[in-house]
């Protein structure tokens, strides 16, 4: 518990998304717009299944614990499956959106791509869903206790802040996944991605068992990243690009993809 | 260097961006004022359209625009309207962070004592439900109409041009919020944190602080000092209110306010929207005092040529209009034309404000907002809630700023955001919360 614990996972869950942020989205006001938005939309998707998980809960019994934790894993995978719906909605108003703004500009070229709204929008799902799992956790965290009292898992918090860490990323990679396929009309890319966010889903079922939801969480964080970075556009040449350049020629890189 | 207030002075090299009102192109060259070089780049494009009024008339650009440059105007307006949501949404979001960052470490502005405000003399602490909703109604009722009152006077004073009664008013309760608000807020805090603290030193702080709060609000200072006091007593003021309202009529008052705010602003005969059209008759600004002004004040300094400075003819208005939908930034072109200030404005239920500087919000906007997240801030230890209201609120000031870009008028600010941040607060409080207390017992994620 206190301070240390709480900076220690608090930089572990947040540290890579508010990099991310600084460093590519505070600049220019139309991303932050869609980072919102995006925030926005899971928000709404996470209301709608609490509201049909509420209702299921109170139309039974309240005594029946088995039930009940039935009841949760209904909930878990109603909302996985309404968060790609939302996020299928909002690919569907971004790309509205982006029409609307390449009509309308000089160039008939919008600012801003649709690759770079995936990547938004997927970090926008990604920080609400993180902020909405870590931060009660967190503020908890700060206060006097002892962790496991009652013989539940010391690793608590910790293994929290790396479960809120890696579906932080893994939404930005599906985000970008995601948007590419609908654009491609590759259909089945949608449905893996709505896969693997039920796989991962219910890997997290398996808490506290943490050598079991953990280290496949992550694996399957690592083949999304590659996945999404190959999707927009990056190949083995661009990571030789990477490795050879210095430092002040990263934004040539940043420029080559689209 | 970027000032407040309504000083006309020589513009910067932002003007660049800014349609001047110069005169026609025929004329510009010869007139040394008008040929600035940073204006070549807008002169071109005139020269592209084509320019199609009368070389002597010295009419706005605008009338002899033609559709190509409305298109270049409607992105520009598109452009500028991200950067003025941004320009909006960090004051909203640092007044919500200090006001909740306060409720959560100082106890006193959650404490209640039974002391309300004079406004909401009903109490909620009976024991029947339906009698603390109808008290709490109550409250709504006398709280709105006082603030109804409140507008309907200052319209009239406005109307009369009372102005020294009007300045007096708004010095005065600048003077409680600078300097008591803030004594009591700085006294809470020390208590809280156990920090001794003598008079003399006290008395040295809020004096500085109420003193040069005094002169930047009303009168001149950096752009950003005037900001951050305008933020700064939009949160104390936000935190009375969640100190002396009474639970369930302070949601109540949120929600009547909002619904206050779109009649005030939208009905013909709302005071606020009189209000506007008499300043805009007048040539006037409002009260620099009640308004959060998010842009550069850039001046069009050379446009006050008295001799082009009367725009008498009104029948270009809507041209004009139209050209300024682009031209957020441009302030001192207001200065000689009535209808250049109607761009797109917004409102709050108290205040008042044009967007001749960019983006402008009440300041009872900020209250009401910081009002709405720190009640859900207050009320349980739930993040979550807090959150959503803020996420809500955002995007109802998006989706506000949005309206405004398209229909280019006043707005009321309060409605969508306070509708949102409602919704959310409830369904979050009463339907997320617990299955997200359900998923982190068992750490499960979704």
């Amino acid at each position: 518990m206190t301070v240390a614990v709480f900076f220690g996972c608090a930089f572990i869950a947040f540290g890579p998304a508010f990099s991310l942020f600084i460093f590519t989205i505070a600049k220019d006001p139309l991303r932050v717009i869609i980072l919102i938005a995006g925030a926005f939309f899971w928000l709404l998707s996470l209301l709608l299944s609490s509201l049909v998980w509420f209702i299921a809960t109170k139309a039974s019994n309240a005594d029946d614990t088995s039930l009940q934790r039935g009841l949760l894993i209904f909930g878990v995978i109603f909302s996985v499956l309404l968060q790609e719906v939302f996020r299928y909605g909002y690919y569907r108003l971004l790309r509205k959106a982006n029409e609307g703004l390449a009509a309308i500009s000089e160039d008939d070229a919008s600012s801003i791509s649709v690759q770079q709204m995936a990547y938004v929008a997927g970090l926008g799902f990604g920080i609400m869903s993180g902020a909405f799992s870590m931060i009660n956790i967190l503020s908890d965290s700060l206060g006097p206790g002892t962790v496991g009292i009652f013989g539940d898992s010391q690793y608590y918090f910790i293994t929290s802040a790396l479960m809120t860490l890696a579906l932080t990323l893994l939404h930005t990679f599906w985000g970008v996944v995601f948007f590419e396929g609908c654009e491609k009309r590759r259909w089945w890319v949608i449905g893996v991605v709505v896969m693997l966010h039920l796989i991962v889903s219910c890997l997290s079922l398996m808490n506290p068992l943490y050598s079991g939801s953990l280290p496949p969480v992550y694996a399957i964080m690592v083949l999304m990243a590659a996945w999404a970075f190959f999707s927009a556009g990056g190949s083995l040449a661009t990571i030789k690009q990477l490795c050879s350049r210095g430092p002040g020629q990263d934004s040539v890189l940043l420029s080559s993809m689209r | 260097m970027n000032t407040s207030d309504s000083e006309e002075e020589v513009c910067n090299e932002r003007t660049a961006l800014v349609q001047t009102q110069s005169p026609t192109l025929p004329n510009y060259n010869r007139d040394p004022d008008m040929d600035l070089p940073e204006e070549v780049e807008p002169k071109r494009r005139h020269r592209m359209a084509g320019e199609t009024s009368s070389p002597g008339q010295p009419t706005r650009p605008a009338s002899g625009r033609e559709s190509s440059t409305e298109t270049d105007e409607e992105e520009l307006t598109l452009k500028y309207g991200a950067k003025h949501v941004i320009m909006l949404f960090v004051p909203v979001t640092l007044c919500m962070v200090v006001v909740v960052a306060t409720i959560k470490s100082v106890s006193f502005y959650t404490e209640k004592n039974g002391q309300q405000l004079i406004y909401t003399p009903f109490t909620e602490d009976t024991p029947s439900v339906g009698r603390r909703l109808l008290n709490s109604v109550l409250n709504t009722m006398i709280m709105i109409s006082v603030i109804v009152v409140m507008t309907c006077f200052l319209v009239v004073l406005y109307k009369y041009r009372c102005y020294r009664f009007i300045h007096g008013w708004l010095i005065l309760s600048s003077l409680m919020l600078l300097f008591w608000f803030s004594f009591m807020f700085l006294g809470e805090v020390f208590k809280t944190y156990n920090v001794a603290m003598d008079y003399p030193t006290l008395v040295m702080i809020i004096w500085n602080f109420g003193a040069v709060g005094m002169v930047c609000i009303h009168w001149k200072g950096p752009l950003q000092l005037q900001q951050a006091y305008l933020i700064a007593i939009s949160a104390l003021m936000a935190l009375i209110f969640i100190k002396f309202l009474p639970e369930w009529s302070a949601w109540v008052i949120l929600g009547a306010i909002s619904v206050y705010d779109l009649i005030a602003v939208l009905c013909p005969k709302g005071p606020l929207r009189m209000l506007v059209e008499t300043a805009q008759e007048r040539n006037e600004p409002i009260f620099p005092a009640l308004i959060y002004s998010s842009a550069m004040i850039w001046m069009v300094g050379m446009a006050n040529p008295p001799a082009a400075a009367e725009p008498s003819n009104q029948d270009t208005d809507e041209e004009m209009l139209q050209s300024e939908r682009g031209l957020l930034e441009q302030e001192g072109a207001g200065r000689e034309s009535p209808s250049l200030r109607g761009i797109g404005r917004s409102y709050s239920a108290e205040e008042e404000f044009e967007e001749d500087r960019g983006i402008k919000l009440g300041l009872g906007d900020f209250i009401f907002y910081s009002v709405l997240v720190g009640k859900a801030a207050a009320t349980g230890g739930d993040w979550n809630t807090t959150l959503a209201c803020f996420v809500a609120i955002l995007i109802g000031l998006c989706l506000t700023l949005l309206l405004l870009a398209i229909f280019k008028k006043a707005l009321p600010a309060l409605p969508i955001s306070i509708t949102f941040g409602l919704i959310f607060y409830f369904s979050t409080d009463n339907l997320v919360r617990p299955f997200m207390d359900s998923l982190a017992a068992h750490q499960f994620y979704i």
